[in-house]
């Protein structure tokens, strides 16, 4: 009996064995598994019989059939292994790829160039602690021109070309009025940049109805026009990431005196002379200038006591300069094969 | 303010050539704007003398003409002028001359007459834009020389820009001043003895508006020769400075005007009558201008008038009545003073702009008058003789502009320019700008040179000091004053961030006029009044934008026409809205899309944008503000829009988020819980055909204003227990709004409902007519315990109870 039982069972374990080798699959595997080591498999079986066994075999033929089991269960264990192995290779070739095609779903948009140049300028006076102010776009007479020191009639006026409505509501010229409005609503010390529209009657080819301006405003105790030039040498320097030459050369603004040209070397050819430039190697890119006293008796500063500096830039042309724009009038005229190039 | 070169250089030569004299004068606030040569090139023009004329044996218009060149045999030149004549000293080109343009001269033959040269015009040297025959040179021109040379064409003209305030610099002797000042140069005044008169005419003046004019001087020159001609010295320096010879009366003071930069003017004596008023101008009264027009005087215009009529504009424009002409023998010269104050803005108003406005309304010296007169008279004589009367003058002494005196103060220039200078060097440059300094304690008491306006402060002063110091030597100062940066609340809505919140959902951002066509807004925006232009560019520019809609539409346009099928595009600024209280300039966002929902892509099936792909958008844009949930979406109209897919968004003003002052016309509707943030919907189809926009497109827009306060983040903790979800499937009328059903279910779940998704909507077959269903899960969960199948029922059932009393939803079968 025990003899045949040990050849019972070994057969069954080569039986085993060999099915495991050739299940080719998993679920071929599974039957197996249950075929030999489920409730009613064959091993399990064997093991359910062992009672009719003699008392004095038992312990023999039970450890025979355990180690049969171990032997399959191992078996069917590597085969599992390497079934699952070549499943995955197998499910990894066919999710191969083609990784060059693009990417789905929305693509991102742009700021306009305008913008971009403005967040920039912004962020460099952030920096150095200007904050930003507001202020509105039809202005009226007083504060565009009489508080800035242009009265009526004077020539200035001539040279700015503006937008009206009535006697005395306007487009404002520049962004300088925000200068009245901010000195009129806070007291010194003050330190703000004012970016906006303004607007000129002025459309060639050089010149739009509307462009950008950015205006800067310092009022304290001690502020000179040395200051002035190193707040704008940082400004410049740093908005176009490079070592500029600058030069301030005298100029005329009825709203500050000291006044101020300030000629950068011409970023496009590095100051040897081009037509952008108009072979001069400079470039003209903002005014600027010492508060005028008479702009301080308007808003109720005291000029004895505080000093200030202002300053002004058009933004078009700096952002034509920093992208290599070449003519204003794209600014406006939002195509979209412009405006793409500044996404 | 153009001249020449080589006509400064008489009053003073510093030792710099033209291009450093240039960058001398930009860097002193005179900016040069432009340098051209005086003349373009030529070569081989030699004077010469005309010994014979003969007419051309086969050529009628031709002459044949020796010209004696000084040297060697006379050459037989063929002349086609009319004003060739015997005797005549010209300008020749001679065999191998190069003329402007590049012409050479060659040995030819003109209907078989040999001409060995070229007697030339004006215009072929490039002197004139056309002349009338050969140019005629004076007796004393050096034959045989080289004309270029004597003519002194290797010149340069140089063309100042002047700020309004350099008057002083509006001629050639002020420009000569700054140029000595820079230097540290001499200025060589050429002489300008006064004229002795000769004959006692006198004609009278009358100040009649002190004020305006304090100061009137004239003088009667009776029998000039009316056959007198300009020098070409004279009509050089003029075309120099970019002036046309007219007549001598005028081209003296031209000339004068030029060099001192006081304007003169020459009446023909004979059409005056009775004596000078110098008088405000009657309203309404006529007078024919020297340029042919004729304008009507208002009141406050001042005028130089004769005992019958205004004969001049004063300070602007002579009239055409008392003009010189060719036959004026007799003249009277005027030389004045006119405030700046009343000249101002008079010439524009009457359309004019003249050399000698320009000058009155910056300031002319009130104190060279009679010099200038001087001046013109003794350059009148020497071209057309005649005999000069004694100057007259006119002055009312009290109302002549005095001399700027200030207190400076060394402080100050400190303080101011941030440089530290000693007295020595400000005393220097202050007394070589023609100031008298007399020392104080603090500094100076300056009386300013009385050619100076705008010296009207004590910085003015110090911006004289800093400006020939040079501001280039003013160091730049890195010490940043006080900076205590306030940054913007936290809550802030952050235009940036939704500009840049946008970028990524695939907008791009434009930038349109401010203002548009009244027409397509009235389209539009037709409940509007908008705020016109008085002076527009062009009447599709004249209104002020009340909406973003008008230019995001054109933008739209404008890019179909370019083939750009797929448009997302939004814009920041104000629109100008005009209501009771006044003019409301209210920042906006404002976007537009139109076209295929994502860019054409592969292995995406192409969809049409919709109203919900841009609810999307703006969805987001409101995420931003920390409170989503306090905006409601609700139907409304638009006239521009489609009245089936409007939507205006309300923010609730109860919510926390809203803002404290109330942003003024608060909500037309008194309907409305909330306050309306923002509208957003389709094109009205109707417009869309009108407008020419093929496909559907989407507007919205936004008040920023509206947006601006937002809710700080507020933690609250995270529940450790699990979460249950349930789907139920609701069947409801199908114009039930899903906000309707949403606000209830809310209400009804209570503190359980973790969230709450919409995951279909249904409507069609398999359900009754009339009906719809919406598919929806809801997220349960409990912050202190798990729970229970009990809660999760419960509140189910209150939910169903609550939807089926109020809205008559049904769970669907």
């Amino acid at each position: 009996m025990s003899a045949e039982t040990g050849l019972g069972i070994a057969s069954l374990q080569a039986q085993a064995l060999s099915e495991i080798a050739a299940a080719s699959e998993l679920t071929a595997l599974e039957r197996v598994r249950v075929h030999y080591l489920g409730k009613a498999g064959l091993l399990t079986a064997q093991l359910k019989q062992l009672g009719r066994l003699p008392p004095e075999e038992r312990p023999g033929a039970g450890q025979a059939i355990n180690q049969a089991k171990v032997q399959v269960q191992e078996a069917l264990e590597a085969r599992r292994a390497n079934l699952e192995q070549e499943a995955l290779c197998h499910r990894l070739a066919g999710e191969r790829i083609d990784v060059t095609l693009p990417g789905r779903g929305q693509r991102p948009g742009g700021l306009h160039p305008i913008t971009r140049a403005l967040r920039r300028i912004e962020h460099l006076f952030a920096n150095a602690g200007f904050e930003v102010a507001e202020g509105p776009e039809v202005e009226d007479d007083y504060h565009n021109f009489e508080a800035l020191n242009i009265p009526a009639h004077h020539p200035a006026r001539a040279m700015h070309d503006t937008f009206y409505f009535d006697q005395h509501r306007l487009l404002r010229t520049h962004t300088s009025p925000v200068q009245i409005r901010v000195m009129e609503n806070q007291g010194p010390p003050l330190k703000i940049i004012a970016p906006g529209r303004v607007y000129r009657c002025d459309s060639d080819l050089t010149h739009t109805p509307m462009f950008h301006q950015v205006e800067g405003l310092l009022v304290d105790e001690e502020v000179s026009f040395a200051d002035l030039k190193g707040v704008l040498y940082d400004f410049l320097t740093n908005f176009f990431e490079r070592d500029l030459e600058l030069r301030f050369r005298p100029s005329y603004f009825p709203f500050t005196e000291p006044s101020a040209e300030v000629d950068i070397q011409c970023v496009m050819c590095n100051g040897a002379g081009c037509r952008v430039c108009k072979q001069s190697g400079w470039l003209e890119v903002l005014g600027c200038g010492m508060v005028y006293p008479e702009v301080f008796r308007h808003v109720g500063i005291d000029p004895e006591r505080y000093l200030g500096y202002a300053f002004g830039m058009g933004v078009e042309r700096l952002a034509m300069l920093r992208y290599g724009i070449n003519d204003i009038r794209l600014y406006f005229e939002n195509d979209l094969r412009f405006l793409r190039q500044f996404a | 303010m153009r001249f020449s070169e080589a006509w400064l250089r008489e009053w003073v030569n510093p030792p710099v050539d033209t291009a450093a004299l240039a960058e001398q004068l930009s860097m002193a606030g005179l900016e040069v704007d432009a340098i051209t040569p005086a003349a373009p090139p030529f070569q081989g023009v030699h004077i010469g003398l005309v010994q014979q004329v003969e007419p051309h044996p086969d050529a009628a218009k031709l002459r044949i003409c020796r010209v004696d060149l000084g040297q060697g045999e006379p050459l037989q030149i063929i002349c086609g002028a009319a004003n060739v004549a015997a005797g005549q000293r010209v300008p020749v080109a001679t065999l191998g001359a190069i003329l402007p343009g590049g012409l050479k001269i060659k040995r030819a033959k003109l209907r078989g007459v040999e001409s060995q040269g070229m007697i030339c015009s004006a215009t072929e040297l490039g002197l004139a834009e056309s002349s009338d025959g050969i140019l005629p040179l004076p007796a004393d021109a050096p034959l045989g020389q080289d004309f270029r040379t004597w003519l002194g064409l290797d010149d340069a003209c140089i063309e100042l820009d002047l700020t309004p305030d350099r008057s002083d610099c509006l001629s050639l002797a002020g420009v000569a001043r700054e140029v000595g000042v820079i230097n540290r140069v001499p200025v060589c005044v050429p002489p300008m003895a006064p004229v002795t008169a000769t004959r006692d005419d006198r004609f009278p003046v009358e100040l009649l508006a002190p004020a305006a004019c304090p100061r009137y001087a004239c003088r009667v020159v009776r029998n000039l020769d009316p056959a007198a001609e300009t020098p070409l010295w004279l009509r050089e320096r003029l075309r120099r400075a970019g002036l046309r010879p007219i007549h001598p009366v005028v081209d003296v003071t031209n000339y004068v005007l030029l060099e001192l930069g006081q304007p003169l003017h020459g009446f023909d004596l004979a059409k005056l009558t009775g004596g000078i008023q110098v008088r405000l101008a009657s309203p309404g009264e006529p007078l024919a201008l020297l340029n042919g027009e004729t304008v009507e005087l208002t009141a406050d215009t001042l005028v130089i008038a004769d005992a019958d009529q205004a004969v001049a504009l004063a300070g602007i424009m002579g009239g055409a009545s008392t003009a010189v002409s060719a036959t004026t023998r007799d003249i009277l010269f005027e030389s004045a003073f006119f405030a700046p104050t009343h000249i101002s803005g008079k010439a524009r108003r009457y359309g004019l702009h003249t050399d000698a406005s320009h000058r009155f309304e910056r300031g002319v010296d009130p104190e060279l008058q009679v010099r200038a007169l001087e001046r013109a008279t003794a350059l009148l004589l020497a071209i057309s003789g005649g005999e000069p009367g004694p100057i007259v003058e006119a002055i009312i002494p009290d109302q002549l502009p005095a001399r700027q005196r200030h207190s400076l103060r060394r402080e100050r220039i400190r303080r101011l320019l941030g440089l530290t200078l000693d007295d020595e060097a400000i005393a220097d440059i202050l007394t070589r700008l023609g100031m008298e300094l007399t020392p104080t304690a603090v500094g100076w008491e300056v009386l300013a040179p009385s050619s100076r306006f705008d010296l009207v402060h004590e910085v003015d002063l110090i911006a004289e000091i800093g400006r020939i110091h040079g501001y280039t030597r003013i160091p730049a100062s890195h010490a940043s004053a006080s900076s205590a940066t306030k940054a913007p609340p936290e809550t802030a809505f952050d235009l940036d961030r939704a500009r840049l919140a946008l970028v990524d959902r695939g907008y791009h951002e434009v930038i349109t006029y401010s203002f548009v066509s009244p027409e397509l807004q009235a389209r539009l925006d037709p409940e509007q009044t908008p705020l016109l232009l008085a002076n527009p560019l062009s009447a599709e520019l004249s209104a002020m934008r009340t909406s973003l809609w008008p230019g995001l539409l054109q933008a739209a346009r404008g890019n179909l026409a370019r083939q750009q099928g797929r448009l997302r595009l939004f814009e920041s600024g104000l629109r100008f809205r005009q209501d009771a209280t006044g003019l409301r300039q209210e920042p906006l966002l404002a976007g537009l899309i139109l076209g295929s929902a994502s860019p054409e892509q592969w292995g995406e099936t192409a969809r049409a944008s919709d109203f919900f792909d841009l609810k999307a958008d703006i969805e987001a844009l409101l995420t931003l503000t920390g409170a989503p949930s306090g905006f409601r979406f609700l139907p409304a109209a638009h006239p521009a829009l489609h009245p089936g897919q409007t939507a205006r968004i309300e923010r609730q003003v109860s919510a926390p988020a809203s803002s404290p002052e109330q942003a003024p016309g608060s909500d037309p509707d008194p309907e409305a819980s909330g306050q309306v943030v923002g509208l957003l919907g389709m094109l009205h189809p109707a417009l869309a055909a009108e407008l020419d926009i093929g496909g559907n497109a989407y507007l919205f827009e936004l008040d920023l204003t509206r947006l601006r306060h937002g809710v700080l983040p507020a933690f609250s903790p995270i529940s450790r227990f699990p979460a249950i979800r349930r789907d139920l499937a609701l069947l409801v009328e199908r114009d039930l709004p899903y906000q309707r059903l949403r606000d209830c279910l809310t209400d009804a779940a209570g503190d359980l409902l973790r969230d709450l998704i919409l995951f279909d909507v249904y409507e069609g077959e398999h359900l009754p007519p009339g009906t719809k269903s919406f598919a929806l899960g809801l997220i349960l969960q409990a912050t202190s315990q798990t729970l229970t199948d009990h809660d999760v029922e419960t509140t189910l059932s209150r939910i169903l109870q609550r939807l089926s009393a109020e809205l008559g939803a049904k769970l669907r079968d």
